[in-house]
């Protein structure tokens, strides 16, 4: 019988105690903090640009980016790091290691993910594969189909970080591959309609999932000012809901602040792209907070 | 079944706790987004650097430096590509090496000669400094990863690509072939490996494969009835030539002349 009494009395305090937890965990409105920090287009820039050089002296360099992310996270844990894609090729790097310093100096900064840019391509995708194992971080591209490819089951959808309690829904897109990477590097990719897989991945991330926050990243380029047809960043964002932020890529366009676009929906959404080469690192940070009240007054952003 | 009653108590409790645990567990929990900020950090010699990073990229950096800096060749003056109208020196070079060393490959698989060599003014990166010819010349010179290919043109298509050369006015790159613009801007004296440029015959033409798909509008590449993609960079192709020669020549003559 003592055995009976000391469970009946474990399992009511333990009951007692999970519902006081929880009721409390209710009554506080934390507000929770996530900086996400992220590059495009850095293109093998391992070492910064030298102090003669005309366009860009003395900018850029890994290990400065390395420490600069650092102290960004000595000040706030919460970080989520990414990359838009275009990490290999333009300097003797690549054409010696095939990318292996690339990926492996982005696994010692921590990034937690990077979508595939046209140049990853460019040792072919037994060149990618290949560096794979280099990699911590997550490759993500949602609407490149790499199932009849030595690259099968190595890039995800998307992916859902868990930061600090903030669900982060991840998801990429990749550039039309016909006509701008040779279909021997290629080979059977294939590529799907960026709006189109977004809205369904979208869908799945805001809705399914009930992520706190979505996050494209993209390589499709911020704008084509030659081809108003073709599919880019501010194009997507507006033919889409559920998206957050648009982290750009592949135009190497150098923005003065993210830019700030209106949904199908109506809502914000911020598109932002950093140039190119690690010349400047892009810093967004959400404040989140569960006060229902705030639903419907919308969310002050400052760029 | 008596003895399930004794437990009644706990199993009420269990449930209580187990629905209320739902309730809450299954309330939306989302955060909502009250506040973003946005800005754009730049990487400067201001930030510090990591002894990690540093440390690792050390070796990587001194076998590439050691290697880029291997001396192949020497330059006995600068070639540039802003030393002519029609033609510079180091484009002529550049035009004569590919076919040079494009011909070794091409008579190697497809027994047959490359006729003429075009190339883009656009794609030469640096000058050739006099002095010392290393490794990181050719990176400099040739930072892209271009293929030399190999196209069969109509002899119609080779009078279309110089019309397009006399409309540009721009010196590109180009060896094998020599022509005359005349007063009224139209080609006369067109000669193919010294010959007069026949419209009915095909010509193998050598190309990087940028520009072979129609890049710098060069539409009558597009026209080619026949593409060789030779599987060597134009960069090697000029890592291999470099290697191979003592002193470089530099090309004098003058392959398109103004009447």
């Amino acid at each position: 019988m003592k055995r009976r009494e000391f469970i009946e009395k474990t399992a009511a305090s333990t009951a007692l105690l999970s519902l006081g937890l929880s009721l409390s965990s209710f009554e506080t409105n934390e507000i929770k903090h996530l900086t996400v920090l992220h590059t495009n287009d850095v293109h093998s820039h391992i070492d910064p640009f030298p102090a003669d050089d005309p366009r860009n002296p003395n900018k850029g360099g890994v290990s400065r980016r390395a420490a600069l992310i650092e102290t960004i996270r000595k000040e706030n844990p919460n970080v989520l790091l990414l990359d838009a894609g275009d990490i290999f090729q333009g300097t003797p790097y690549f054409n010696y290691y095939g990318g292996e310093l690339e990926f492996k100096l982005m696994s010692m900064m921590k990034y937690d993910a990077s979508t595939i840019g046209n140049h990853d391509f460019d040792n072919g995708l037994d060149g990618l594969y290949a560096q794979m194992p280099h990699a911590s971080f997550e490759f993500i591209c949602s609407n490149y189909d790499f199932k009849n490819t030595i690259m099968n089951g190595l890039v995800k959808p998307y992916k859902i970080f868990n930061k600090n309690g903030i669900k982060v829904g991840v998801f990429g897109l990749g550039i039309e591959l016909d006509g701008l990477v040779d279909k021997k590097m290629y080979k059977e990719t294939v590529y799907n309609n960026p709006v189109e897989i977004a809205q369904d991945i979208t869908q799945l991330l805001k809705k399914e999932e009930k992520c706190d926050l979505v996050i494209c990243l993209s390589h499709l380029g911020y704008k084509y000012k030659e081809d108003a047809t073709k599919i880019c960043d501010l194009k997507l964002a507006e033919l889409t809901q559920n998206i957050d932020l648009i982290i750009g890529g592949h135009t190497h366009t150098f923005l003065d602040k993210p830019t700030i676009v209106k949904n199908k929906a109506g809502e914000n959404v911020l598109v932002n792209q950093v140039g190119c080469y690690g010349i400047n690192l892009g810093r967004i940070d959400f404040y989140f907070d569960k006060n229902k009240s705030h639903t419907n007054q919308g969310k002050s952003i400052i760029v | 079944m008596v003895k399930l009653k004794k437990y009644n108590g706990f199993l009420k409790l269990f449930v209580i706790f187990l629905t209320l645990f739902f309730i809450f567990s299954c309330s939306p929990k989302n955060y909502n987004v009250t506040k973003i900020e946005g800005k754009q950090l730049p990487v400067t010699e201001k930030d510090n650097q990591t002894p990690e990073i540093e440390n690792f990229i050390k070796p990587f950096r001194d076998h590439i430096n050691k290697d880029l800096d291997n001396v192949l060749a020497y330059c006995p003056e600068t070639l540039d590509k802003s030393t002519g109208k029609w033609q510079t020196n180091i484009g002529n070079l550049l035009a004569d090496v590919c076919l040079q060393k494009g011909n070794q490959v091409f008579r190697a698989r497809e027994k047959k000669d490359i006729d003429l060599c075009f190339l883009n003014h656009g794609g030469i990166r640096a000058i050739l400094p006099v002095g010392n010819v290393t490794t990181r010349t050719a990176f400099e010179i040739m930072p892209f990863e271009n293929n030399l290919v190999v196209l069969a043109l109509k002899g119609d298509h080779i009078l279309e690509m110089v019309n397009y050369m006399i409309k540009e006015k721009k010196p590109h790159p180009l060896a094998g072939m020599t022509f005359t613009i005349t007063r009224d801007n139209s080609p006369k004296n067109i000669l193919i490996q010294g010959k007069l440029l026949d419209t009915n015959k095909t010509y193998y033409v050598a190309t990087n494969d940028y520009l072979a798909n129609g890049g710098d509008s060069m539409n009558f590449f597009l026209k080619a009835v026949q593409k060789f993609d030779l599987n060597y960079k134009l960069r090697n192709v000029l890592i291999d030539y470099f290697k191979e020669v003592d002193t470089i020549p530099v090309p004098k003559d003058i392959r398109i002349t103004e009447e």
